[in-house]
This record gives C-alpha cells, structure tokens and sequence, in this order.
C-alpha cells in the first residue's frame, strides 16, 4: 500500500468507494495541504458526496485508505477515531441542524462535550459563533423557525465551534442567493485566513470555486475515477481533459460536444443515498 | 494551557480615553474573570474612547474573540467608539466578520413558560383542535371515497396493492405471537374459575366466543395501530417535510385520494383476513392450555364447534372494519397535519398511536353497549 505524503493534511491514497458490488469511484489518490481549500468537483451524481462522507468516516472505503497527518482513520482504534473527529467540523448539504434544540443549544452541544468551558463562557462563545455567520441574536430560535440560508449559516457555527483544524462542507452554497452564496464564500475565505483551518468542500458554484479554492480533484462518472487535480482556474485554462475544461466553463469551453455532463450521470440505486 | 493566564487591565488615560491592555494566552479553560468586571469598571467617568492593546498577547483562541464582541457590543450600546488596530490581523478580521451584521434585537414577548403548556384553557383547545381537524378529515376521505367509486378519483390501484401486502402478509408473524399467546391468557383465565365447577371442559366455550367477539380482534387492532397505524404517520409526516404533499396538491391531485385513501382501503380489506386468521391461533392458543389441563383435543374441539356461531363471528369481522378505519384515519391524518422537521414526524407518529388507541377502545365500549342493547 502507498504511503501519505509527509507534509500533507489529508492524503487518498487508491481510495475505492462501493455501495455492495456497486463501485462509485475507484483508485483515487491525492493530497490536501495544511490551509488548503480544497473543492471536489463533478457532474451530479458521480460520488462527490460519498467521497465526503467516506473522508469523514462516515462510510468505510471499499479498498484503499485516506490518512490525516499521516495517520490512518479507518487503521484507528475507535478511541483514536472519536479524538481525530473532535478536529473537523462538518456542515452537512440541509445543514444537520437538531430541530428538538434551539441555535444556542445546537451550537453549544459540541463545546459542552468536548471543550473545557464554563457555562457561562459557552454562551459567549455561542453568541461569537452565531454573530461570526450573521445570526447575532438568534439564539433562542428554532431551526425550524429560520431560512434556509440562515440553516446553512447555522450549520457552519455548529461546525466551527469547537475551531476545527479540518472544516467539511457539502454543498455550502446550495440554495442560497448570490449575495447569501458571495457572503458565505468570504466567510470561509476569512474564516480559513484567521484560523489556518483546511477547508475541504462540495460544491457546483464556479464562481465560488474560483473564488476561494486553490486546488481541486475532479470526479468523473463515465470512467469513475478522477481524472484531473490541482489549482481550478489552472485546470480551467490548461487542463488535458475536455470535460474538466467545460466543466469550469459552463460548457462553453472550445470543444465542440456539450453534452457530456448529462450523459456521464450514473444511475442512482434505489435505497443507497 | 499556558503559564500565563490571560487577564486585561483597564487604563484610564484621562476623563474620556482609556487603554485595554490585553495580555497572556487567552485559550480554551483560560479562567478570565468574566466581562462584567470590565463592563463596571468602564461605567466610572465619562469614557468616549477605548483603545485596545493587544501587543502582550500570547495565543489565542474563540475564547478571546467572544470576550472582544462582548466589548464590541457594550461599547455600540454605550457610544464608545472602539479601535482595534493593535490587535493581531487576524483578530480584527474575525471581529469585523462578527459584527458585519448587526444583532438581532430580542423579541418583545419572552418565551412563556414549559408549565403554560399544561393549562386547562390550551389542554381543551388541543384536543377540541384534534376532534375538529379528525371529523374534518373524515369529511374529505368520504367525499374522496365518493369520487372513487364514482370513478374520478386519482388513487392508483398499485398504490392499494403495496399497502395491502405491507398491512396483510408482513404482519402475520407478530399477529400470530399475540393471537396464541392471548388465546392461552384468555384459557388460564377462565380455566382457573370453571375448575371450581368442575366444568373446565368449558373453557373452550369461554376462549372461542372471548377471541371471536373481542379478544382476536382488538388485539389485532392494538397491534395494527402500533405496525400500521404509526407507519402511516411517519410516511406521511416524512412526505410533509419533503415537500411531496406540497407536490402532489400542485399537480392538481387531492393528496386524500392519492395518499391516504389507498392507505385506508388497504387496512380495510387487511383487517378482517388478520382477524379471522387471529382467531383461528386464539383458539388454537386456548387449547394448548386446555390440553395441559387433560382436555383431550377432541373433547376440546367438539366443545369450540358448539360455542362458534355465526354471530359471534360477524361480531368480531365488523368490529374489525370499524376499528381499521379508525387507526387508518387517525395514522394519516396525524401523518397529513404534520409539521415539517424530524421532531414533528415522531410527533405525529406518537399521536396516530395514541389517538388511534384511544378511539379503538371507546368504539369497542360502544360497540359491545349496542350488540348487548339489540342482542346479537
């Protein structure tokens, strides 16, 4: 088996996802640096979230192994594996908001089980995370009672409560306006800046992937295997492969088919979403 | 944590400036005395300017930056202008991003108390809402029963099918336990009594006209309302959150007919097979016991073919439909007015269990007043 990268933060290596017999992706292999942000990209339904939730342990690889500063998660005991999640903070795709508690209650849950925090200091870091994502003053809502946006923005103070080293979003962007979307991108970007954080996301949002990432791997369907990696406007620009090209370029890119992308989509087996 | 404990000094320059000097690693478990020293100390004089001094920090962490808002925000309150250009880049970042939107101002009405939730008044009001939303839901799965079998209605046969195999079929295993089971209850129960008499032969008497008239059928009830019932709730408190109810009311469909009504029929066509073949186990039940006693399995039965009469029967088949319509309404209409996130779908499933209980065993109570009234 390859070993990590020394200096990486996270390391796939011939990483092969499957539901079953069913392979969504094999053999991927790539680095994320320390303070990298780090975009998958990839048509719909190529396995850009499964690749996510197999980098938070949520699925076990299928072959292959994706190691944090050089160190195995799935090779780790379950002690080691609790100590390691306690690092990431994850903003899942509908935000992951516990509807039975309120923002305050939501965000506090992670500090009252892993941080060294009084009471009444965890409200004070609550009030700071919900006013770092806009929501000052939203404490004792539901997550029902707020918008979308406002759920995505929630979701993401739950992720940074603890200052993760490692932050996973899924699809932050989806579903917001582009004023929503623009503000949450920088608030990443800053976010990433001030705590040196590696951000590594899922996202369809071009502008937002040009905007703040600096390096990237692409999923394809067809092939189901990576087929490119490294810094996006580069790949937009410069990349071998036609598709990755159109990709970053809506498909106006200077190849001539452009219906790539809805071809390539793999069907989706009832009961494995 | 660092030897240094973080702590801050406030300096008063002259009547209107001062200088918060911050110092040491102001880290997670850091014990910082707590903002309201800083917030008294800033009362004294009439302070219009506070600088910030960062240069003697050491690392920091939130535990900094919520303590800085805190600031932030007091001195907004207060008038005071606050610069921050000595504290470290990214700090000032931070702080920026933190107070880019302006707090929302709490709410005029304060959240009422957990114990208003119990008062008579609101008790009343819930369960008068629930009879009223129940007969109006009622009232909509009649007209959409008129519609099917006028023959414009949009329920769809596979629909009835599915729903049929998942109240029949998939519930004989656990219909099976509770019926034998309830059968022997219902044969010690008895057995111990008529032994006194001598006429233990009689038990069979008392199990198959006990399982017949009530026990097979409202044990399949109570069974069905818990497997089938609370599905029915969740299915549809789930279709509620994801917006499929929405859906299929845009698309022109009334979600009674292509939901619900499918869901009822199927209940109803399920709940007298299970009963019959619950009754069948109940008496089977009774004569394990009965045989334990040195009932002989022909005495046993010849005493069952004596006591079975028609009536009995028919007694516990339209018990049945009753009581399948009345859990399959109370599971979809719970399940229909649900709200949408996953605490409302538990919600709804617990109320479709609850209420669906309760109307089965008031029907029961009215049922057996009025077969006793006209004697059947």
């Amino acid at each position: 088996m390859p070993s990590p990268a020394p200096e990486a933060h996270i390391s796939v290596r011939d990483l092969t996802m499957a539901y079953g017999d069913f392979v969504i992706q094999r053999e991927l292999t790539f680095d994320i640096a320390r303070g990298d942000i780090f975009v998958i990209m990839g048509g719909s339904g190529c396995g850009k979230s499964t690749l996510l939730r197999h980098m938070v342990g949520l699925l076990k690889p299928a072959a292959g192994d994706i190691y944090f500063s050089g160190r195995s998660f799935s090779g780790a005991s379950s002690e080691e594996q609790e100590t390691m999640r306690r690092r990431w903070g994850i903003s899942y795709q509908t935000g992951g908001m516990f509807s039975a508690m309120t923002l305050a209650e939501n965000v506090a849950l992670p500090l009252q089980l892993y941080a060294n925090y009084d009471k009444a200091e965890i409200a004070d870091i609550v009030a700071y995370k919900l006013a770092l994502v806009g929501l000052g003053g939203y404490q004792a809502y539901y997550p029902s009672e707020i918008s979308g946006g406002m759920l995505k923005r929630a979701a993401l103070a739950r992720a940074i409560a603890l200052d993760p080293e490692i932050l996973f979003f899924d699809e932050p962007s989806a579903g917001l306006d582009p004023i929503s979307s623009r503000l949450l991108d920088d608030l990443i970007l800053e976010l990433q800046q001030s705590t040196g954080a590696t951000v590594v996301m899922v996202t369809h949002e071009l502008a937002s992937i040009f905007a703040i990432s600096n390096n990237a791997v692409y999923l394809d369907a067809g092939s189901r295997t990576m087929i490119d990696y490294g810094n996006p406007v580069y790949l937009r620009d410069h990349s071998k492969q036609a598709i990755v090209r159109q990709f970053l370029t809506r498909g106006d890119g200077t190849d001539t088919d452009t219906d790539t992308d809805t071809d390539s989509e793999q069907p989706k087996r009832p009961g494995h979403e | 944590m660092s030897d240094r404990n973080a702590a801050f000094k406030l300096v008063h320059s002259d009547d209107q400036n001062a200088i918060l000097t911050l110092s040491g690693a102001w880290l997670q478990g850091a014990r910082v005395q707590e903002f309201s020293v800083l917030s008294r100390e800033m009362q004294s004089g009439s302070l219009s300017h506070l600088t910030i001094d960062g240069s003697a920090l050491e690392e920091w962490d939130s535990t900094l930056m919520a303590f800085m808002l805190q600031c932030y925000n007091h001195c907004c309150e207060e008038g005071i202008t606050f610069d921050t250009r000595a504290l470290p880049a990214s700090a000032q970042k931070l702080l920026t991003l933190a107070t880019a939107v302006a707090p929302l101002k709490p709410s005029e009405s304060p959240r009422e108390h957990w114990l208003a939730k119990l008062s008579p008044r609101r008790l009343a009001n819930q369960s008068g809402d629930i009879i009223r939303q129940s007969l109006g839901f009622t009232g909509e799965v009649t007209i959409a029963l008129g519609r099917l079998v006028t023959g414009k209605s949009n329920t769809r046969f596979e629909d009835f099918r599915h729903f049929c195999y998942q109240a029949g079929p998939s519930a004989l295993g656990i219909i099976s336990l509770t019926s034998v089971l309830v059968g022997m209850i219902l044969a010690y129960l008895g057995a111990v009594q008529l032994q006194q008499f001598g006429a233990e032969v009689y038990v069979a008497n008392l199990v198959t006209i006990g399982v017949l008239r009530e026990m097979g059928v409202l044990m399949t009830a109570v069974v069905m309302a818990g497997r089938t019932g609370a599905a029915y709730a969740a299915q549809l408190g789930t279709m509620q959150t994801n917006e499929e109810i929405d859906a299929i009311t845009t698309l022109g469909i009334s979600p009674i007919e292509f939901l619900v009504v499918p869901r009822i029929l199927a209940l109803v066509v399920a709940m007298p097979l299970l009963t019959l073949y619950a009754d069948m186990l109940g008496i089977v039940g009774g004569g394990i016991v009965a045989g334990g006693m040195g009932i002989s399995p022909l005495q046993y039965l010849s005493q069952t073919e004596q006591a079975v009469a028609i009536h009995h029967l028919a007694v516990g088949l339209i018990k049945s439909v009753i009581f399948a319509v009345l859990i399959a309404v109370a599971g979809c209409r719970a399940g229909i007015n649900a709200g949408r996130s996953s605490a409302a779908v538990g919600q709804a499933a617990t109320e479709a269990v609850v209420t669906a209980v309760v109307y089965l065993i008031v029907a029961d109570a009215g049922l057996n007043i009025l077969f006793q009234a006209i004697k059947f």
